[in-house]
């Protein structure tokens, strides 16, 4: 019994000093870095995953990008706040005429983190190291948005890809002037290399590191070296460690060519829970994270937190399928509009700050157009238009997801039930059709005509209609149901055009007739938000994520 | 006594076996495909085919897990499509936390399981013993992930007492050679490093241990009761061994027996309960790894994980059978 008491004891002992040190650790603020004049100078940002990659050309997602974007720079940056091109490597940049020919003035003096010089001959390497991609290289999975943007590759064993891109070649005159050539126009080049993916990396040391030596053993590519551990392009941050699972580390680069700034450090924690997330803001353990849920948006504001919201560069729209005989009726697809109450909807049901949409693209894209039709909220037209169409007594299936949050959707369930309502008030019965978002719902509304009305969205990559538009209305397909050659036709004209206010004018037209024919509804342009201790001043919110912390300030 | 740890690691090896065949076969019956999970919303039907090809998902069945087995045999478990690395150093590098973790839950478990289950069954009847009792059935009924976010809220959340996620302060610069961060901290004299990794266990631990503390409280308690009203132990008092030689010695040590099968029991639970404790609190064991494979549909991961934590399991079990020898002096001559 002694032995007992004594082990028992004992545990109790050890349980009181955790306890007690744990306490007094944290109350002393801890082992937070200081500088010299004694301001904090590491920013603790909650990641919700590790990077795919720390190589930005085999990486198309998030967390990838938001890492890319301390360590890399682009020929083409972004304007602050918007998601308009604007010089970064690239001091400026001409078109030829035929837009064959795009010749990019470089930035003089800039080094990469290894101190290879960054001059055109490195632009021409990154390039040609692109189009040359070969075997799991070209998996979408990895070279994604050079596959997407140009097409395909130098030469490759999948036909569709073999020889079909719009680059042709890549020529340095001198030092600061690196020259483009393509085979066919592309005229959203320049808004496409502001993406993270083309990032200037640095020669030397992909060859140093092997960054091509993608292994395909045991039927899945295994990254190189050069992807988990060496990154070097020429931005404010430099590559530390990365702890799968638990963190990225980052230090500032002392050499920058531009401002250098106060953080110093940036530590990307990984916390792949949301609620995890917040909870550790709330407990200090991190100074932001984004895609902050819109239920927790006001009890952070309430806890003295600070709200970020990037301006929206997203859509969620109501898809009418035309294969449903119902819905290939105009009228009824106006009445449908009209029978929204999209006010409503946005603030029910999305995070405030929300737009409402009347386009399939936000206002921030060059081509949005003002002046569409719009059918705004109206009941007594809608059951109108029901009954000269006939269909007074109408049904139709509803679908949409179940448990999913897109951030261009955090609660489908909620948007559904306030959109049916709407409906059902006007004489529509509603015949609710919830799926697991993947793959049964993707799959049945984008494989198959099996459905009626349906919710879906679609967050923008780069500044450019093309971006958005094409990818729902670029041809015939199940999802919409409808095949308009015409507007297939005005859409791939648009693309071509020569000068960019042509190509806006062309857009805008392109929007007006979309709205007249009415293949859905544009819901919504919902505001992602972030959070941040109340000390984190400036960060620098951008609708397509181009976000430097060499901006950011920490208050005392 | 080698013999015995022969013949059960010789009947792993059938164990496994069926084991990869279920795995296997449950993995691809899921809903969807790893093309889907990796290609996302709006991938074209070419692009999944040749994710399928690549990855070799399109082959028939028998070919696929011959394929994986023989991929097994040599060590090599595939490739996370997730993550892009082998599933063998993805589980190697977060073994370490999981083992952290579980170990301070299994110290907590048996630290305070096995003085509450005897201090009740001296007490049986009264008051510190119907308390116990009741304890420790809350103990079992409340759910793991609920109690880790009770603790959490309040002791991380709230009183800011403990961190709220991870393993380390991120603003801590420390370095891990083993990867087991309690004890890098002492190999490399980082002290503060090594306090602040166990800082972040607690509340992990506490919750991830409360159930097997309670089943471990309630097991000692029943086995001391029944060891202590038995024949030999009243032969034993009537010859005039002296009570404390009595009770470690005879009672505690005839009662451990059942007790330390449950505890070789616990590892199992242990590792089951990492999955959603580890989810709690962001901490990156095999745990929240898992959980991340199931959500991403990551079948390399999802077998490769569930197979080598079987192996951990067993093995676990192993340590138990061999203990029993320790406790027991008749096991060590069969």
């Amino acid at each position: 019994m002694r032995t007992f008491l004594r082990f028992a004891a004992s545990g109790v002992a050890v349980g009181l000093v955790l306890t007690g040190c744990a306490a007094s650790d944290r109350d002393g603020g801890g082992t937070a870095e200081e500088t010299s004049d004694g301001a904090r100078d590491t920013f603790i940002f909650a990641a919700s995953a590790d990077p795919a990659s720390l190589d930005p050309a085999f990486a198309n997602d998030g967390e990838s990008f938001r890492v890319g974007r301390q360590i890399f720079e682009g020929l083409v940056g972004t304007e602050p706040g918007t998601p308009d091109p604007a010089p970064l490597l690239a001091e400026s940049w001409e078109t030829s005429e035929d837009g064959l020919q795009y010749t990019f003035q470089l930035k003089e003096g800039v080094k990469f983190h290894d101190g290879t010089d960054f001059d055109a001959d490195a632009v021409c390497f990154n390039f040609e190291r692109w189009n040359n991609f070969t075997g799991v290289l070209q998996s979408e999975s990895l070279s994604y948005y050079w596959q997407k943007v140009n097409g395909g590759f130098a030469t490759s064993d999948t036909p569709s890809l073999n020889g079909t891109g719009k680059y042709e070649s890549c020529e340095a005159p001198d030092a600061t002037t690196a020259v483009i050539n393509l085979k066919s126009p592309l005229p959203e080049l320049i808004s496409a290399l502001s993406l993270p993916s083309f990032s200037m990396q640095s020669p030397t040391a992909l060859e140093e590191y092997d960054a091509d030596g993608v292994t395909g053993e045991g039927d899945a590519p295994v990254l190189p070296e050069y992807a988990t551990a060496h990154p070097t392009g020429t931005g404010p941050y430099v590559f530390d460690s990365w702890s799968p699972g638990e963190q990225v580390v980052l230090t500032a680069n002392e050499d920058y060519w531009g401002e250098v700034g106060q953080v110093k450090r940036i530590v990307f924690s990984v916390i792949s829970d949301a609620t995890a997330r917040r909870q550790a803001l709330q407990a200090g353990d991190i100074d932001g994270y984004d895609l902050v849920g819109p239920a927790d948006v006001d009890a952070l504001k309430e806890a003295g937190f600070q709200i970020v919201n990037r301006d929206p560069f997203n859509i969620l729209y109501l898809a009418m399928n035309q294969a449903n005989p119902d819905l290939a009726d105009v009228k009824v697809r106006q009445a449908i509009a009209h029978a929204i109450n999209k006010d409503a909807l946005v603030a029910q049901t999305l995070p405030e700050g929300t737009e409402v949409a009347t386009n399939f693209v936000p206002p921030s894209v060059a081509g949005w157009n003002p002046d569409v039709a719009t059918y705004d909220y109206d009941p007594a037209k809608a059951k109108a238009l029901l009954a000269e169409a006939g269909k007074s007594t109408l049904t139709i299936d509803f679908n949409y997801p179940t448990n999913v949050s897109r951030p261009y959707m955090p609660t489908p369930e909620q948007v559904f039930t306030a959109i049916s309502a709407d409906l059902e008030a006007v004489g529509i019965t509603v015949n609710p059709v919830p799926e697991p978002w993947s793959p049964d719902y993707l799959d049945r509304m984008q494989g198959t005509p099996d459905h009626g009305i349906h919710l879906l969205g679609w967050t923008g990559d780069y500044n450019d209609t093309y971006n958005f538009v094409s990818v729902f209305f670029g041809a015939k397909s199940n999802e919409w149901g409808f095949d308009n050659p015409e507007l297939f036709q005005a859409l791939a004209d648009a693309r071509y055009q020569p000068s960019a206010e042509e190509q806006k004018t062309a857009y805008e037209e392109v929007n007006a007739q979309i709205m007249d024919l009415l293949p859905g509804v544009p819901l919504a342009h919902p505001v992602p938000s972030l959070a941040f201790k109340p000390e984190i001043q400036g960060y620098p919110a951008s609708p397509v994520q181009d976000e430097v912390y060499n901006v950011i300030t920490i208050e005392d | 006594m080698i013999r015995l740890v022969l013949q059960r690691i010789a009947l792993l090896v059938p164990t496994l076996l069926g084991l990869s065949v279920l795995l296997f076969l449950w993995v691809r019956a899921l809903p969807g495909g790893p093309a889907t999970a990796l290609l996302g919303e709006r991938a074209t039907p070419e692009a999944v085919e040749r994710i399928n090809r690549l990855y070799g998902f399109d082959q028939p069945l028998l070919q696929q897990y011959l394929k994986y087995v023989g991929q097994l045999a040599t060590g090599n478990f595939g490739t996370s499509t997730r993550t892009n690395r082998p599933v063998l150093e993805e589980f190697l590098n977060r073994f370490p936390a999981t083992v952290e973790l579980t170990v301070l839950a299994l110290v907590i478990a048996i630290g305070i399981g096995i003085p509450l289950g005897y201090v009740a069954a001296r007490r049986q009847g009264r008051l510190t013993d119907h308390a116990t009792v009741v304890a420790s059935l809350i103990g079992v009924t409340i759910p793991v992930f609920f109690l880790a976010f009770l603790l959490k809220w309040l002791f991380a959340v709230q009183l800011g007492w403990f961190p709220s996620a991870g393993r380390q302060d991120p603003s801590m610069v420390a370095t891990h050679p083993t990867g087991f961060y309690v004890l890098d901290g002492l190999l490399t004299r980082e002290w503060d490093a090594s306090w602040d990794a166990i800082v972040h266990l607690v509340l992990p631990a506490i919750a991830l241990g409360s159930i097997p503390l309670a089943i471990i409280a309630r097991i000692t308690r029943a086995s001391v009761i029944e060891v202590q009203n038995a024949d030999y132990v009243r032969t034993a008092r009537a010859k005039g061994l002296r009570r404390t030689r009595l009770r470690s010695r005879v009672i505690l040590r005839n009662a451990m027996l059942p007790v330390s099968t449950t505890i070789g029991l616990q590892v199992g639970l242990l590792l089951s309960g990492a999955v959603l404790t580890e989810t709690v609190f962001a901490y990156p064991g095999i745990g929240s790894f898992l959980a991340e494979a199931i959500f991403n549909l990551d079948y390399a991961v999802l077998q490769g994980f569930v197979l080598i934590i079987a192996v951990v399991y067993a093995l676990a079990n192993l340590a138990v059978d061999v203990s029993y020898g320790l406790i027991d002096p008749r096991m060590r001559t069969r």
